[in-house]
């Protein structure tokens, strides 16, 4: 099954009594994708994964890892590792007879590559402290260096910045851009948009349990338009002028008095300027601007953060 | 690469019991409760005469583990037990754990096996520890001097001191059945107080039950009564009977609960974590 993808998920959906908490998910991850999965927190993001690694049983539908079932045998999670929210060990061991523990857990051979993954993630100064005593940045590096003795063809990441410093978050991100360079394809989780739009390639966005995007991130981009701002010497004529012009929409203020819209074409942006220095409202600025990812993430999911 | 086995679980739990302080705790009062009785033995002048073998407490060591045993089935041995069974899976649950051990090349059966193994292991463990405490302790206190069967007749300290050891063996087979049951309540409840209490109030249950009026032909198909079938072996000749209701009844208490346990452990959603 070497032609399968490494994720593919149809139809998956799971019911908690009346709530829905994930709804006919279909996701396909490549091999060689960084592929974001982007949704507000309560979205279902960390549902749909618990049910791609076979912790949880799904209501309907089907996931398929390189082609196999992970509802069926733990086979499915050959070459597939990663965590679920926060990685958990044992608070009583240290991290290298947790990761000992795991290694016997995955066969012969993880053990020897324990030295290994505790020095990417640089933990080997701390290697003999037990787990109860490390922080949340410390037990998600242990996470990925878990991850890592299992030698992954993908690896699942729910969230692995959360609770990071800053500091933190760019190490963490640097670290799976390089995992990803040495071809392991990575599922990534997150609500923090940032993390995903630097590291990811293909992303999808899931908004109440259903999948609301799906695709490149540079397409997203494109499909989400080019918007531009204005600011003049008169904000509320101004205002007027813009909702008052069929071809133009979207219009929002933003803190600082800037006001943002999506023009129907560029001779509406030339009429525009027309209509408010007739109107009275002098321009300062008038200028088009990509949309950021972060704007595209709230328009897609809405009244959801 | 060579796949886990049930054993390599096996292992592992037993490592994480070393590792723990509960485990110390039901071993430590595993070794105390026994010396303490003994100590009280070797001050005080009487005897327990209502209850076999207490009227010999003075007379051999022998009969120290053998009243010990005795005692210790109504709430002792099996709180040790429950200490470990009931908290052996309901622990992960609260580490959150279970995500990360599930998730490796060790299927839930695996785990769930090696487990059972590991719990019976406990129990066996703190059973021969405590019993073995209790022996030396009698034998410091009162010597190792024949011991009277159940029928009256003497048998030699050698006989007596297989006696015991065979004693001890027969008590384990409703000793892993209420390590079985703490194991369930483990796995329905993930709550590892829970467990360990609901294992205590079956077990003190099961003790009330015969006084309630109309009920007492129960007893030789309960749970408790079979912690009593290794007297069979004090007999002469050696009464199998009860030990062998022991082997079925405890089986019909412990197997059932295995497969609760196991059904839940395989079909649960692991959300925890």
């Amino acid at each position: 099954m070497a032609s399968s993808p490494p994720v593919e998920v149809h139809g998956l959906t799971k019911q908690y009594g009346d709530i829905t908490a994930v709804d006919g998910v279909d996701l396909t991850v490549e091999a060689g994708d960084v592929f974001g999965y982007l949704g507000p927190n309560g979205a279902g993001k960390t549902t749909s994964m618990r049910m791609m690694l076979g912790l949880i049983r799904p209501t309907a539908g089907e996931v398929k890892l390189f082609g196999k079932d992970p509802q069926e045998s733990i086979g499915a999670l050959a070459g597939v590792a990663g965590f679920v929210e926060a990685p958990r060990f044992y608070p009583y061991l240290d991290a290298k007879t947790n990761l000992e523990l795991l290694a016997a857990l995955d066969g012969d051979g993880a053990k020897g590559l324990i030295p290994e993954v505790l020095d990417i993630v640089e933990l080997t100064d701390r290697a003999k402290d037990k787990v109860g005593g490390y922080s949340h940045g410390m037990r998600q590096r242990l996470g990925i260096a878990a991850s890592l003795l299992r030698k992954p063809r993908l690896l699942m990441l729910d969230e692995p910045a959360t609770g990071l410093d800053p500091a933190g978050m760019r190490d963490m991100r640097l670290l799976i851009k390089r995992l990803a360079s040495e071809g392991i394809t990575v599922l990534l989780s997150s609500h923090l948009l940032a993390e995903v739009e630097d590291v990811c390639d293909r992303v999808a966005i899931i908004r109440k349990g259903k999948i609301a995007y799906q695709g490149q991130l540079s397409q997203l981009r494109k499909e989400a338009g080019l918007s531009y701002s204005l600011r003049t010497t008169d904000d509320t004529a101004a205002r007027k002028v813009l909702d008052s012009f069929s071809a133009i929409t979207d219009v929002a203020a933003t803190d600082d008095g800037t006001l943002r819209f999506h023009p129907a074409d560029e001779s509406a942006v030339a009429q525009l300027s027309g209509q408010l220095t007739a109107a009275g409202a002098m321009i300062i600025e008038l200028a088009p601007r990509s949309a950021t990812l972060e704007e595209l993430f709230f328009e897609l999911t809405e009244g959801e953060s | 690469m060579r796949s886990p086995s049930v054993f390599t679980v096996y292992r592992w739990e037993l490592r994480k019991l070393r590792a723990q302080k509960r485990t110390y705790l039901g071993i430590g009062a595993a070794i105390l409760v026994p010396m303490a009785f003994t100590i009280a033995v070797a001050l005080r002048p009487g005897e327990p005469r209502d209850v076999p073998f207490g009227r010999y407490i003075h007379q051999t060591g022998l009969s120290i583990p053998l009243v010990m045993l005795l005692f210790g089935s109504i709430w002792f041995f099996p709180l040790i037990t429950a200490l470990v069974a009931g908290d052996i899976v309901a622990n992960e649950d609260q580490n959150g754990t279970l995500k990360t051990i599930l998730t490796r090349s060790v299927d839930r059966t695996q785990v769930f096996f090696g487990k059972v193994l590991a719990a019976f292991t406990y129990a066996f463990i703190a059973v021969v520890i405590s019993s073995g405490f209790a022996l030396v302790a009698g034998l410091i206190v009162s010597g190792y001097n024949p011991l009277t069967s159940l029928s009256g007749q003497l048998v030699s300290a050698n006989e007596g001191l297989s006696l015991v050891g065979a004693s001890v063996a027969v008590y384990m087979i409703p000793i892993l059945a209420i390590a079985s049951i703490a194991l369930m309540l483990s796995t329905v409840t993930r709550n590892s107080a829970a467990a360990v209490v609901g294992t205590l109030m079956f077990s003190l249950i099961l003790q009330l039950v015969v006084i309630i009026p109309g009920l007492g032909g129960l007893q030789p198909y309960l749970l408790s009564t079979q912690f009593n079938s290794w007297q069979g072996l004090l007999r002469t000749p050696i009464d199998w009977d009860p030990i062998i209701r022991a082997a079925w009844v405890s089986s019909a208490y412990a197997i059932p609960a295995l497969l609760i346990a196991l059904v839940v452990f395989l079909r649960r959603d692991v959300t925890g974590g």
